[in-house]
This record gives structure tokens, C-alpha cells and sequence, in this order.
């Protein structure tokens, strides 16, 4: 009986020392990942065991997780937001020594997604994380309804233009206000799926898709921290009040707290003609249409300048595991160029040069040139240690204003100003 | 030596200590001591986040900015208009239903149960299935609502001036079973003499509610309402779930304040200086309430 046990015991110790874990959101890719996962088992005999946390939790998580030096995980794909706190408070192994030892090379990978995703501070040689999944906002369109003729004389005849992918935010407000409560096939329709989540990062990242286009910068390029007349400015009023004309003029009704999912339910359902999401969703999207749905996709509209709101993490391996020569050989096995390759084909947003260089790359699928064209002009959020203190001022600021219509946009910018002076000031960046 | 012999000893004091140590201990670790702590946390610009970072001490600072800012007198009306309206409707809806089952009528337990049944239900579930009930193209509450008077499309949750409502019309639908469950207790126990002598002296039915019923059921309401006073003054899990505190701010309570300035900015004495706040204030209105409680029930 005692060596019955012990030989079990024996067992599970083995068994779990040849296992690491990885956290990340529990989305599409997530999926694609746990697939592609099973090669790296397969070659190394290492178990992978995932924890994938819906993503309005996954913040608070995680960050809990790490705040407590937790040793759950041994790998995190965590959001370009956290690189500033999870270097700066230790939470994540620094991966020079690494790269250098076993050849990565950081310009293998694409420049933008290399700096959002693994540097701290910003546009240092200091290595947190591996760029894994490289995402930005964009759209989606229901193209079976632009290519009907009716609705396309009909929109000409009214804007003097062609229905069709917008140029402009303008453009995206006239088609979207277009499909307003419009019928078609016998049904009431409306114009756009937006974000408008309060709770963690949604209308933050939606509105800022906005204010990006209209040129809008955190701060003074010369003088950091120094963010009046940057982040309030004309320009950056304008695309707040924009965004909540798109919101009051396109949205369906109901849609007051809408990030992701929601968004993906409305244009799924069949309500909304655009949507506004991560391109995380396309494949999903792409291959679920039916029913007559064929889906169009576009990068961000430009308006006074192109640019768009960076999604996408990168992974990191976790200080406190115990399992980081395991984790580290994850590491490895997935910056594999061949690797990057299948995770691009299995629906994961690869990185790497050689996928994204490919001469196939942008007809591979319908939205591959939309996201070449994203990377190229993403811009995110602060990556400060203190991301989430000056998020939550802005989603509260701005819900307001775009939902609840209370006050103004410049009253709501210089609100969020305040509350992110405060911050830096107790960060002792002020 | 036998167990029964080694206690034989014990005096009356001792068995008593025996039993109510480990109660003692229990909350004495987990509520005494984070009492405590949180107080002491309250005095200094502790980041719980900011590894490495050393607590300094900064007097009553913490609370003077809590006190001094906008936005929490914002949260805290919010928070007294939620207590207030849901508080008056679930008495008045309570007691009313309380006396509807007091009566003895066919099918009187079946109707009991399913009244009790939403406050069985996880607040998170109920905040759920209610933005379903408020969705305003598929939800059955806009249905219900135009179905007796035409108001079109109208958006529960996300109009500042309908969500505190939506949120007040959840709480009062899932708890006002347990207002009535306390009252109709209080019902049972009014002796029927006392009926049976305001009848022979001709009192009408509302003079026998007005001095006989209402008194006996009184402290029975007031002791209800001071339990879901404490519940709603700490709201949190249904109405995040259900508004997530938005439309803006329009429906955050002081406590989705507080846990979102303790464990998402994770400003720890900050936050614990505002948790302070809100025990004392509590604590304080809970303890003149039961005083008039106690006087009401002396008469």
C-alpha cells in the first residue's frame, strides 16, 4: 500500500515537472494556440496546461496574480499595457541574456510590434517579452449588403460617392448613419457595432481609434508628462465629439456598454452593418459568415493622419515560477520561424518578418493587407507602470460624456488630465 | 488518562472560553485584524502594487482628500439615493404582500415560494439575466413596458436618468421577498384577541391596521430594513454586473468606488482611508437606528 502511494506520488511530482502553464484571455487565438501547442508537447514532452480568463476579468487576474507573486503561471501573454509594470516592478523575466544565448534576434520581428509588445522603457534594448500575437482595432463591413444595387444608388444619389470601404471617419459616419434603422430583408438594421465598454478598457480603446486619426498625442514629444494642449487639444476634442455623434447617430439601441463580444453578437446577429473590433476576430469571423453574410474588412479610417489603437500582447515569462528553463524553452520552440508560420495559419497573428514578408502574406487572407497596414501605424495607450490608474479616469470621462452625455469633450479630456497629473505626481514623474 | 477525565476539571468559564475561542479567533483574523491593519494602512501612501516601494506615514491626508473630492460625495448620493428608494419600495411593497399572505387563501404556499424565489438567486446571476430583461430591442422589460403604454424604444441601462432606476427596480424585485418574509413573521405572532376586541369595539379595518396591526409589525419592518440598509450600503456584485456603475458614474455606489481605487489603482491607503469613511458611517447610522429601533419597540 505505502509504495503504491509513494510510487503515485512519485508519478505526479515527475508528471508535473515536465509541465508549465500559460495564462492568457480566453478568446479565438487562444484556441489557435492551445492547437499549435501541441507540437511543442510533442517534440519536447513538456505538457502545456492553459488558464484562459474571459477578458473582462483578465486584467484584474492577472495583475492580482502577479501583485502577489503568484506562482500559477509560468508563461503570461499579457497585454503591451502591463510590459511597463511587469518590468518595472520585476514581474517579469528580463530576456537579453536569453535571446542573445540562443540567437533571437529582436529584428526578426516587426518593429512596432517589438516595441510595444517587449521594450521597457520605450524603444530600449531592455527585453521583457516576445511579440506574440500582434493585433490592432479595425473593421468589419457587411459587404453582401455595399454590393447590393439598390443600396448603392440609393447612398450615391444622397452622398455623391460610392458605398464602399470609407476613407475617412467622415465617410464611416455617413455609411453608418446610412443603415440606420434601415430595413433589409425584413428586418431593422443599424449602423456600427462600437465600443463602448465602461468597466475595464473598451470605449478607451474605441474612442482613442478616433483621436489617433485626428492626430492626437498623449504628450509633449519634447517635455514628457506634459500632456495640455496634447491630449486636450482641438484636434482631440473634435474626435471625442465625433465619437459621440457616431455613437448617439450608428449605434443600436442598448449598445451603451459594448466591447468585443458584444460588438461580434450585433454584427453576427445581423444588426449592425460595420463593427469595430480587434482582428483577433476576423478568422472567426470570416469563416463563420453564412446565411448570405459575406464580410468585408478594413484598417482603421484615416482622418487628419492613418493610425490606429494597438491590441496584441506579447509573452512573458513570469519571475516568480519555478519552471522558468521550461518556460524559457516555450519561448524558444515559438519564436521558430516555421512556428510563427503555422500560428499565422492556424489563426494567430504572427510577428515575425518571415510570415509577414512573405510575397503571400497580404493575399493569404481577405483581411492579412488590412492588418499589414494596421501594424504599420499603431499607437497604444500608456504602457506605464500605472496603466490602470489612468485608464479607469478616462473610461469613467468619457463614458460619460459619449453615453451619458454629461458635460463636454474638453471638459472630459481635461478631467482625465487632472486624474493622470495626479498619477505621474504620485509616481514621482511630476 | 481518559479525554472525559482530563476535562472533568474544566470550571463553567472554561468550557465557555473553549467554546467561543475559536469564534474569537476566527474573527479576530479575519475582521479585527484587517480592521486594524486597514486603519493603519489609512495614515500612509501604501501602494499594495509598488513591490519594493516603503509605506511612509502622511497623517490624516487620506482622508482629508477623500473628503475633499468631488467625485465621492458624487458616489455617496448615489449610493443614499439607491439605499432611499429601494429601502422605501421594498417596505411598502413588503408589507403589502406581507398582508396579502397573511390571508388564508387556495394556492397561499405555492404563491410564498415564488415570491421567495429571486432573493435565492446569486446577485451576479440576477444582474446578468436583467441586462437581458432591459436590452432594449429583445428584452421583455421594454416589451412589458409598451405593451401597457407606448414608449418606444427606450434604453434602461444605458440612460443616466433610467439606470439608477434599473438598478433600484433589480434590487427591489430580487429582496423585497425578504422585507415581507420578516413582516409576514411579524404578522403571525399579532395575537387575534386583539382583533377580535377592536371588532367588538366597532373599529373599522383601517383603524385595526392603523393601531394594531401596524404597531406589532413595525419593529419587525424597521429590523428588515436595517439589514437590507447594511446589504445595500455595501452593493456590489448585482449592480456591476448589471451597469458595470456607467452609464458614466451615473450608478456607481460608494463600494464599486472603493474596489475599484483598492485592487484596480491599487491605492491601498487611499482606498483604506475611504473604507474607514464608510465603516464609520455605517456603524454610526447603524447604531442610532437601532436606538430608535429600541425605543419604538419599548412603546
Amino acid at each position: 500500500m505505502i509504495l503504491l502511494f509513494v510510487s503515485l506520488f512519485s508519478f505526479s511530482v515527475n508528471s508535473n515537472a515536465k509541465s508549465i502553464t500559460l495564462g492568457w484571455a480566453a478568446w479565438d487565438p487562444a484556441n489557435a494556440l492551445q492547437e499549435l501547442t501541441k507540437e511543442f508537447t510533442a517534440e519536447t514532452g513538456i505538457e502545456v496546461n492553459f488558464e484562459f480568463v474571459p477578458w473582462p476579468n483578465f486584467a484584474d487576474r492577472m495583475l492580482n496574480e502577479l501583485n502577489n507573486k503568484g506562482k500559477t503561471f509560468d508563461l503570461l501573454i499579457g497585454d503591451s499595457q502591463w510590459i511597463g509594470a511587469g518590468a518595472v516592478y520585476g514581474h517579469y523575466v528580463k530576456l537579453n541574456d536569453f535571446f542573445d544565448k540562443e540567437g533571437i534576434s529582436m529584428s526578426d520581428f516587426s518593429p512596432a510590434t517589438v516595441y510595444a509588445y517587449s521594450t521597457w522603457p520605450k524603444g530600449s534594448e531592455n527585453y521583457y517579452a516576445l511579440p506574440a500575437m500582434g493585433d490592432a482595432l479595425a473593421w468589419a463591413y457587411r459587404k453582401d449588403w455595399f454590393d447590393r444595387p439598390e443600396l448603392k444608388s440609393e447612398f450615391k444619389k444622397k452622398h455623391g460617392y460610392d458605398l464602399g470601404v470609407p476613407a475617412n471617419w467622415n465617410q464611416l459616419h455617413d455609411m453608418c448613419s446610412f443603415f440606420q434603422g434601415r430595413e433589409i430583408d425584413g428586418q431593422k438594421r443599424y449602423g456600427a457595432a462600437i465600443n463602448t465598454e465602461r468597466g475595464s478598457e473598451g470605449i478607451t480603446m474605441g474612442v482613442t481609434a478616433a483621436m489617433y486619426a485626428w492626430g492626437m498625442e498623449y504628450e509633449n514629444p519634447n517635455k514628457p508628462y506634459d500632456m495640455e494642449g496634447y491630449f486636450n487639444s482641438p484636434q482631440a476634442v473634435e474626435a471625442v465629439e465625433f465619437y459621440r455623434k457616431l455613437y448617439e447617430d450608428c449605434a443600436p439601441p442598448g449598445h451603451s456598454d459594448a466591447y468585443m463580444v458584444a460588438n461580434l453578437d450585433a454584427y453576427k446577429s445581423g444588426q449592425v452593418a460595420f463593427q469595430m473590433n480587434w482582428y483577433a476576430f476576423w478568422p472567426g469571423v470570416s469563416k463563420e459568415d453564412s446565411g448570405g453574410r459575406v464580410s468585408g474588412f478594413f484598417a482603421n479610417p484615416k482622418q487628419n493622419v492613418a493610425a490606429a489603437t494597438l491590441g496584441g500582447q506579447g509573452i512573458s515569462v513570469v519571475k516568480y515560477s519555478d519552471k522558468q528553463d521550461l518556460a524559457l524553452e516555450y519561448i524558444k520552440w515559438f519564436a521558430r520561424p516555421d512556428v510563427q508560420q503555422k500560428w499565422w495559419d492556424l489563426g494567430g497573428y504572427s510577428c515575425h518578418n518571415d510570415v509577414l514578408n512573405s510575397p503571400s502574406f497580404p493575399t493569404s487572407t481577405v483581411y492579412a493587407q488590412g492588418f499589414l497596414d494596421s501594424m504599420g501605424i499603431v499607437k497604444d495607450f500608456w504602457q506605464e507602470p500605472t496603466f490602470v490608474e489612468l485608464m479607469l479616469p478616462m473610461q469613467e470621462a468619457i463614458h460619460d460624456y459619449v453615453v451619458n452625455g454629461k458635460g463636454t469633450a474638453k471638459g472630459a479630456l481635461d478631467k482625465i488630465i487632472e486624474e493622470w497629473v495626479e498619477v505621474f505626481e504620485a509616481d514621482g514623474k511630476l | 488518562m481518559s479525554v472525559k477525565k482530563k476535562f472533568k476539571g474544566l470550571s463553567d468559564k472554561a468550557v465557555g472560553w473553549l467554546f467561543i475561542g475559536p469564534t474569537v479567533l476566527l474573527l479576530l483574523a479575519i475582521n479585527i485584524y484587517p480592521l486594524v491593519y486597514a486603519i493603519k494602512m489609512s495614515f500612509t501612501n501604501f501602494y499594495a502594487n509598488k513591490i519594493g516601494r516603503e509605506p511612509q506615514f502622511v497623517g490624516l491626508k487620506n482622508y482629508i482628500k477623500v473628503l475633499n473630492k468631488e467625485a465621492i460625495w458624487e458616489k455617496m448620493q448615489v449610493t443614499a439615493s439607491f439605499m432611499f428608494w429601494t429601502l422605501l419600495l421594498q417596505a411598502i411593497i413588503g408589507l403589502g404582500l406581507a398582508l396579502l399572505l397573511n390571508r388564508k387563501f387556495k394556492g397561499n404556499e405555492l404563491l410564498t415560494t415564488l415570491i421567495v424565489l429571486p432573493m435565492m438567486l446569486s446577485p451576479a446571476v440576477v444582474g446578468v439575466f436583467w441586462t437581458y430583461l432591459y436590452n432594449p430591442q429583445v428584452g421583455l422589460f421594454n416589451y412589458v413596458v409598451n405593451f401597457f403604454y407606448d414608449l418606444g424604444s427606450f434604453d434602461m441601462i444605458g440612460s443616466s436618468t433610467l439606470a439608477p432606476w434599473a438598478i433600484v427596480i433589480v434590487d427591489t424585485w430580487m429582496w423585497t421577498p425578504f422585507t415581507m418574509l420578516i413582516c409576514l413573521a411579524g404578522l403571525r405572532s399579532v395575537p387575534n384577541y386583539l382583533y377580535e376586541a377592536a371588532e367588538v369595539d366597532r373599529a373599522s379595518k383601517w383603524q385595526q391596521f392603523i393601531y394594531i396591526t401596524l404597531p406589532s409589525v413595525l419593529p419587525f419592518l424597521l429590523l428588515a430594513l436595517l439589514f437590507r440598509g447594511i446589504e445595500n450600503f455595501k452593493m456590489f456584485d448585482m449592480v456591476v454586473e448589471l451597469t458595470s456603475g456607467g452609464p458614466g458614474s451615473a450608478t456607481e455606489l460608494a463600494s464599486i468606488n472603493l474596489k475599484r481605487e483598492a485592487f484596480e489603482k491599487w491605492k491601498t491607503g487611499y482606498s483604506s482611508a475611504f473604507a474607514v469613511i464608510l465603516f464609520v458611517t455605517i456603524f454610526g447610522f447603524g447604531n442610532v437606528y437601532v436606538k430608535v429601533m429600541n425605543k419604538i419597540k419599548e412603546r
